[in-house]
């Protein structure tokens, strides 16, 4: 049973091992492309991740076969390439296609809303639980009076017959 | 006290309902990107012509409202398109219309616009697409509308649809018209 279920595993491992493989850039980005210098080719990959693919929308330049994410991709490793600074490359192209071409939104005055809220609900769940443990009933403070101590001794006395249910 | 605990995931969840019935319901379309181009100069260029010889450059944008009109002769929608491109070129004189040869061979252009006819006044070829992307263009048929000091002041994504062209285009070019030609 056991040797049964790693096969099947191993079987599903293998099938999802192409897919899983199939969208990163390797195959996106034509052999011909990459820069000689492994250092700055590794800072135009990390630039490709950061950039959204205008055509596609949900997916990086890295990952996209899109002619346009081919292109931005030639443009940003000829910057690296050129020396240029990730800032100076992100500023190239935002200022053609605006903050939309980061996946990751920077934050500044119009984002404040999206950055902000998670940080908010937080607080007020937080908020929300102080309250409800501040309503409930407080465990007593004062030990127990004379009377509630024979009260209980009654009610934990094995031999007591009429035990209320 | 109590009861408004009760009653506010309900108010929580009208809230949210409106505000996604908002957003589902609005014309906004999200594959239409904002243009922080709109408002700037036009990005200098300086492109061969596909037809007279000689280059089209951004200096060219200048002096009356320009029409700007990235097409293709592979891109479908720039078919669907192109009646608009022909009313705007009959209907309005005293405006200029360019069209940006986006990635394209000069003969299939040309074959393009000898068989639909040429709109344009001056077609600059952009083989590379780079003087696309300094326009922030994301996929054709794009058309900007420039003003004439050369400032981009409005851009449509996509086919000019002829809804498009009486809502969107026309009213538009009359508002730079009432500017004085934007000068």
């Amino acid at each position: 049973m056991k040797a049964r279920v790693f096969l099947l595993l191993v079987a599903l491992i293998g099938l999802g091992a192409p897919i899983l493989l199939a969208p990163t850039g390797a195959i996106a980005i034509g052999a011909n492309e990459a820069l000689k210098d492994p250092a700055q080719e590794a800072r135009a990959r990390a630039l490709f991740k950061q950039l959204r693919c205008l055509v596609c929308q949900n997916q990086s330049i890295d990952d996209s076969d899109a002619g346009l994410a081919r292109d931005l991709r030639i443009i940003v490793r000829e910057r690296v390439h050129a020396g240029q600074s990730d800032g100076e490359i992100i500023s190239f192209l935002t200022a053609r296609y605006g903050d939309f071409v980061l996946l990751k939104p920077p934050v500044k005055a119009s984002t404040l809303a999206l950055w902000l809220t998670p940080f908010v609900l937080l607080l007020v769940g937080a908020g929300g639980i102080v309250m409800v443990l501040r309503r409930r009933p407080r465990a007593p403070d004062a030990a127990l009076s004379a009377e509630e101590k024979a009260k209980l001794a009654t009610l934990l006395d094995p031999d007591r017959t009429d035990r209320p249910q | 006290m109590r009861r408004l605990l009760y009653i506010l995931p309900v108010v929580a969840l009208v809230l949210l309902s409106a505000l996604f019935a908002l957003l589902l319901s609005s014309p906004r379309d999200p594959n239409k990107i904002p243009s922080p181009l709109v408002n700037l100069p036009a990005p200098a260029f300086e492109l061969p012509a596909l037809l007279d010889g000689g280059t089209v450059g951004s200096d060219d944008l200048k002096g009356t409202i320009t029409v700007l009109n990235v097409f293709a002769s592979w891109c479908i929608p720039c078919r669907v398109e192109h009646p608009a491109l022909m009313r705007i070129m009959r209907e309005n004189k005293n405006v200029r219309l360019i069209g940006l040869n986006y990635k394209d061979k000069p003969e299939a252009a040309k074959a393009f616009l000898a068989e639909l006819g040429n709109p344009y006044q001056r077609i600059p070829v952009d083989r590379t697409g780079r003087v696309a992307i300094d326009f922030g263009v994301y996929g054709v048929p794009e058309t900007f509308l420039i003003d004439a000091r050369g400032h981009i002041r409005f851009k449509h994504v996509g086919p000019i649809h002829p809804g498009d062209y009486a809502d969107k285009i026309i009213p538009a070019i009359r508002r730079l018209m009432n500017e004085g030609g934007g000068k």
